[in-house]
């Protein structure tokens, strides 16, 4: 992916605007920002963010790639659609910041030890493998994406919860056996992959 | 003319007739008020009441009518009697019954104020005459206009579209403006995306093809005299020949000087020909004409432009301007476009600190230029100066908060406009009568005895009433339009002139009728002036808003009636008391508080006098009584032109006959005053300032008077500045003056 | 009113021995009532919610929603797709409205749809069952079934974000929309009218990747509740239901508080007011359990 990235350097060279227009989803809209800064007093987590979304807007028009696609601040995002409800000029500001994270993940440059980036991942990954998400598998793995002794310390703390779940059967330990999932899974990885492709084809990575 | 006879009439419709005792009301009128026909009606402003009352004017000699029924403001159109009469209007609606509460207790209190106004009325009425319109008439209605940009150029389309003959005078030997070195404008339609072109060229020809409108190029005023309707303009060209024209009403449209950009070395200006203002990237733009604008310096191809907005605008350092000329943010993005319209790679940044894009096309003119990629950042321009062939320029990012520092081909920066507007009459020395001398920094060149041009307010800007009627200046006839009056774009100038010219014609029509202009258009009386009381003092000369009274040689006033806006600030300020109004005067009033019942001191009963603006107050006042609001029975309101029409004879009167407290209600003064006569409040307060000393002579406590800025809106504070006095009253007691 | 039929997209949470298993129990319960028959879409697949941008690209994740639609076309031809859960209510629209608006998107989403043999046409209403409840139904429809009016109690109408913005309800603003108070008045219980935080975020997913920013969060809704005098909290949303009820403990232990409020669905409340019983209603799946509505259910 490193070399996706060298090639997005070369190809756009000192215009990041341009880049972002192009690869990133909703990127058309950056250039509209009239930065008053309304999407990031409307953001649940908006303290949290190193570069809040009027800033990232910002920093994209001045150029500043890494710090943006190295930046922490996407993957603060709880999609909550406030400052999509409220920017006065409408741009789509919560997509924005999904697709630039998608993109920043895409380049190798997203923060590797961001939780919200590996939740992200891993949600995706056991979606993806039966077409409906295995909670229980989702859950277990979340606890341990920061290595095994980290996860039983995290279990533990999880552990009434996890009982509260159990005892109002909103979780059965029989979802580890295969549990809920599409009939047709072949099917939808066959769309995935296509769709996949189609997308990685018009934003120049190769033979992904 | 007959003598005159007081028809007074009492209406009981709205419930007057349920509230009051009306019959007692009629015994008043006839026996206090010697009205010679007293009558009381179901529903006054009907068909069959106002008859009635025409019957009595026509029939029966009634020629001083006296409606005690609703506010002045109210069924104005009903109460227009045919025939030479005075009106007067006693306000028993809004004024007595809308104000107090309907119960036992307060009968006697509301009867008696409700006695007290029909009294007020009688003795209104007996002083006022039915006012014959101004001997003074102008004749013509040709229209001068004074300067031939956009705003001028405009104003002379409008108005000899209308029918009227102009004449434009411009100083250089062009018409056009400063809008002929631009470029494109700022779009005036939707979808206000693209810079448009000026329209100079077709403005000019359409000039140059209307035979009512002549054009005197090369020229300025060297003298302006008269009135509206009968002004004097001398012509005087390049070469020092000089013609005299006669004009019925005047527009300056002198427009603006940009900045000077040299006083701004700390953003280049001045330091290197690629640093220009945006009035010198207009004449780079024009001479590109729509291919690549090239760099003054070397004439080498433009890569990145930078535009610092307010450059010495919207600044308290010394030597800056402190406003906001309000066009240069749209202006810049306009610019901006030229560059990216031609080449879309060429990078053009904007420096903003506040982004401001005020009228129509603001907003979707501001999102066009996003669109078209010009980059906007928010930032603080802390230096530019030239280095290896380029500009280097450091601002901080007020969003990323950054020093940065940046490079460009050109740097254009945003500086304000500044008023043509003439010499600043309040900071030079006025010439003596007979040693009137031209002055060349002077517009008009005005011979009137407060000075050669149009005062100024703000900013070296011509005083317009900013807030409530634009173009109207302090001296009637003359109009200004365009960024003489305030900074303004193309559009704005545009729309200013065009209201100009309106205004320039109804001040022609209403001089050949002898009447008043705005606000009290229509309006026939003017100040009449008696030359044996006068002590050439001054006063009314000097302090006439609008200008209107010149002095003959021997120091007495010289009233010119059609410049006059009989607001009766004159009357106000003559410390002898010579000068008044055929239905407006010294007496009109005085005679008014005068008859009021005084009860004695021992009564509990004080009394209130209350002086409130017509324009303002008054109906102020009116609206809380719609709104069920209420105030002390003991308050007795008369409303008066303009607070600057208050003699102060009338406060010592008062306070001699026994009111405990007066109250005066006048606009909002000052830079940003609401005063529909502009000084007149002011002056007011400054003449109250100096009441202390009656009241010390009187033995009296000072808050027994109080003056007050008070507006439209304030329904709620009026009454209750009535309340506050009506509590003092009650602390410190009444006034031992009671007869 | 006739029976109205609906393609029914129950989501990955609705599942049996899911996290919001409950909420399903009572929608049926409360369909049951209202004569709404919900018609699962075959083999439907999961929205990827607003989480999946880590390993999904916008087309492979627009590809998930459009599946679902296309099926549902197949399936359920004529009648409009309807979602209980928010996330999967705003996935499917907001897919649905995407393509709408970018036929280029359409035609690349169907070349990988092709894949499977499916294609999309796109021409249905994605709907939230609330909408189908005010808008299909109408609040007086809604109260005509009220058996048991939950009288004297007092409820915090917990709307969240994703069942309120960026589409919302149809008539509702963004930053006070009425319609959960509306149907809890419905129901004869009282709203918190001044309830300010009921549009507040808990956080969503980040309550797994961020728990102490989201449990920050989760703390000032639920305080907000306690402050505004409430019984317990009502909400349309999965994830909002289970931020705000299965992490109080945690909150008690770390600010020192002794929350032990209730949090409930629309569904349960309407399920118990329509005479419902507890288990039928799904007030057994909650860890903190709603006394005073299980006391109405067991009368």
């Amino acid at each position: 992916m490193s070399n996706y990235n060298n090639e997005m350097v070369e190809k756009f060279r000192g215009n990041f605007l341009k880049e972002v227009e192009a690869n990133v989803e909703e990127g058309d809209w950056v250039k509209m920002c009239m930065q008053c800064g309304v999407c990031s007093g409307s953001c649940p987590l908006g303290p949290h963010w190193e570069h809040p979304p009027q800033e990232i807007f910002m920093l994209i028009r001045a150029n500043k790639r890494e710090e943006v696609l190295n930046s922490s601040s996407m993957w603060m995002c709880t999609s909550c659609y406030n400052c999509i409800a409220r920017c006065p000029r409408g741009l789509p500001i919560t997509h924005i910041m999904h697709g630039l994270a998608t993109y920043a993940k895409r380049l190798g440059l997203a923060p590797k030890q961001q939780a919200t980036a590996k939740f992200a991942q891993l949600f995706w990954d056991n979606l993806v493998k039966t077409g409906r998400v295995n909670e229980l598998k989702l859950g277990l793995s979340l606890y341990f994406m920061n290595g095994i002794g980290e996860g039983i310390k995290t279990s533990l703390k999880m552990k009434d919860i996890g009982l509260g779940m159990l005892k109002t059967k909103r979780m059965s330990p029989m979802e580890m056996l295969g549990g809920h999932g599409c009939k047709d899974a072949k099917g939808l990885h066959a769309i995935l992959k296509k769709a996949k492709e189609i997308e990685e084809a018009k934003i120049g990575i190769h033979g992904a | 003319m007959a003598d005159a006879k007081i028809g007074a009439y009492i209406c009981k419709g709205c419930g007057l007739g349920e509230r009051l005792e009306t019959k007692q009301l009629v015994t008043i009128a006839t026996r206090e008020g010697k009205a010679g026909v007293a009558k009381e009606h179901d529903f006054l402003c009907s068909a069959a009441g106002v008859e009635m009352i025409q019957n009595d004017i026509n029939n029966e000699g009634v020629n001083r009518v006296v409606i005690a029924a609703c506010s002045r403001r109210a069924k104005t159109e009903a109460f227009a009697f045919d025939g030479e009469i005075t009106l007067s209007r006693v306000n028993l609606r809004e004024g007595v019954i809308w104000v107090r509460p309907d119960t036992d207790e307060a009968r006697e209190t509301t009867e008696e104020m409700a006695a007290d106004y029909v009294r007020m009325g009688c003795a209104e009425a007996k002083y006022m005459t039915p006012p014959a319109s101004a001997q003074e008439k102008g004749s013509n209605n040709h229209l001068l206009v004074v300067g031939g940009g956009m705003s001028g150029m405009t104003a002379a389309i409008e108005a000899a579209k209308a029918g009227y003959p102009v004449t434009i005078v411009e100083k250089t030997g062009a018409l056009g403006g400063a809008a002929a070195n631009f470029y494109k404008r700022i779009p005036d339609r939707s979808p206000y995306a693209e810079p448009m072109d000026t329209g100079i060229d077709a403005m000019i020809k359409t000039i140059e093809a209307d035979a009512k409108i002549s054009v005197k190029l090369n020229s300025t005023i060297t003298k302006t005299s008269g009135a509206p309707g009968s002004f004097s303009a001398d012509i005087t060209t390049e070469s020092g020949a000089t013609s005299t024209e006669n004009f019925g009403a005047i527009i300056m449209a002198s427009g603006f000087k940009s900045y000077d950009m040299n006083l701004l070395p700390e953003l280049g200006g001045g330091k290197s020909p690629d640093v220009v203002d945006q009035m010198g990237l207009e004449k780079l733009a024009k001479a590109a004409n729509g291919g690549a604008i090239k760099r003054p310096s070397d004439g080498r191809e433009i890569k990145k432009v930078i535009f610092v907005q307010c450059a010495g605008q919207r600044s308290e350092k010394e030597g800056h301007l402190s406003y906001c000329s309000g066009h240069c943010c749209s202006t810049s993005i306009k610019q901006a476009m030229y560059f990216k319209d031609q080449n879309p790679d060429i990078e053009t940044d904007i420096l903003f600190t506040d982004l401001r894009t005020p009228g129509a096309p603001g907003e979707d003119f501001y999102r066009s230029g996003q669109e078209k990629g010009i980059t906007f950042r928010k930032g603080v321009v802390s230096d530019v100066s030239p280095a290896g062939g380029s500009l280097k320029v450091k601002f901080k990012d007020l969003i990323l908060n950054e020093e940065i520092s940046d490079e460009a081909d050109l740097v254009v920066l945003a500086t304000g406009q500044v008023a043509n507007a003439g010499v600043d009459i309040e900071a030079v020395k006025q010439d003596e009568p007979g040693e009137w001398k031209v002055n060349a920094d002077s517009i008009l060149n005005m011979n009137y005895r407060q000075g050669k041009d149009l005062p100024h307010l703000k900013h070296g800007f011509n005083d317009s009433h900013f807030i409530c009627f634009p173009y109207e200046t302090r001296r009637t006839g003359i109009y200004t339009c365009g960024p003489v009056r305030r900074p303004m774009d193309i559009q704005q100038a545009i729309e200013d002139a065009t209201g100009a010219a309106l205004k320039a014609i109804q001040a022609m029509e209403n001089a050949q009728l002898g009447r008043a202009a705005h606000p009290r258009s229509g309006d026939l009386s003017y100040p009449s002036f008696r030359k044996e009381g006068c002590t050439q003092c001054k006063r009314c000369t000097v302090e006439c808003p609008f200008g209107a009274i010149d002095e003959d040689e021997r120091r007495y006033p010289v009233f010119n009636e059609s410049r006059c806006r009989r607001c009766g600030t004159c009357m106000g300020a003559c410390p002898v008391r010579v000068i008044s109004f055929e239905n407006y005067s010294v007496e009109t009033v005085g005679q008014q508080l005068k008859a009021v019942d005084m009860p004695d001191e021992f009564s509990e009963k004080p009394r209130i006098l209350v002086l409130a603006c017509e324009n303002d107050a008054y109906p102020a006042l009116d609206m809380a009584a719609q709104q069920g609001m209420q105030y002390s029975a003991f308050t007795r309101v008369i409303p008066v032109r303009c607070l600057g029409s208050v003699n102060t004879i009338w406060i010592t009167d008062a306070l001699n006959s026994g009111y405990d407290g007066a109250i005066l209600m006048g606009c909002q003064k000052g830079d940003n005053y609401q005063c529909h006569f502009v000084k007149g409040s002011e002056l007011a307060h400054m003449r109250m300032s100096k009441i202390d000393d009656t009241l010390k002579t009187l033995n009296l406590e000072q808050e027994r008077v109080a003056t007050y800025e008070v507006a439209i809106t304030d329904i709620k504070r009026a009454p209750q500045l009535i309340e506050d006095m009506a509590a003092t009253i009650e602390k410190i007691g009444m006034s031992p003056f009671k007869f | 009113m006739a029976k109205k039929s609906y393609s029914f997209y129950p989501g990955c949470s609705s599942q049996k021995a899911a996290s919001s298993s409950n909420y399903q129990v009572s929608v049926d319960a409360m369909c049951d009532v209202l004569d709404i028959e919900l018609n699962e879409i075959p083999d439907w697949n999961c929205c990827s919610a607003s989480i999946g941008y880590a390993g999904g690209g916008e087309l492979p994740r627009l590809a998930l929603s459009a599946r679902n639609m296309a099926l549902s076309e197949q399936a359920h031809p004529g009648q409009d797709i309807v979602a209980t859960c928010a996330a999967c209510w705003l996935s499917t629209k907001e897919t649905q409205e995407r393509l709408h608006s970018d036929k280029d998107l359409l035609a690349e989403t169907n070349t990988a749809l092709a894949e499977a043999g499916l294609k999309l046409k796109n021409d249905k209403n994605v709907r939230h069952m609330v909408e189908v409840l005010i808008e299909d139904l109408g609040y007086d429809e809604l109260g005509k079934h009220v058996k048991k009016p939950l009288e004297g109690m007092k409820i915090a109408g917990y709307v969240g974000c994703q069942t309120n913005r960026p589409f919302g309800i149809a008539g509702e603003s963004f930053e006070n929309p009425m319609y959960l108070d509306k149907l809890i008045n419905t129901m004869g219980a009282e709203a918190c009218e001044t309830y300010e935080k009921k549009v507040s975020c808990c956080g969503g997913a980040l309550a797994f990747s961020e728990p102490e920013k989201s449990q920050a969060l989760i703390k000032d809704i639920i305080e907000s509740a306690y402050d505004n005098g409430a019984d317990m909290i009502v909400t349309p949303c999965p994830v909002c239901q289970m931020n705000t009820e299965v992490y109080q403990d945690q909150i008690n232990a770390k600010y020192g508080t002794k929350f032990k409020m209730p949090v409930v669905y629309y569904s349960t409340l309407m399920s118990v007011a329509y005479g419902k019983n507890g288990k039928e209603a799904g007030l057994n799946g909650h860890i903190i359990p709603a006394k005073q509505l299980e006391a109405i259910a067991g009368k």
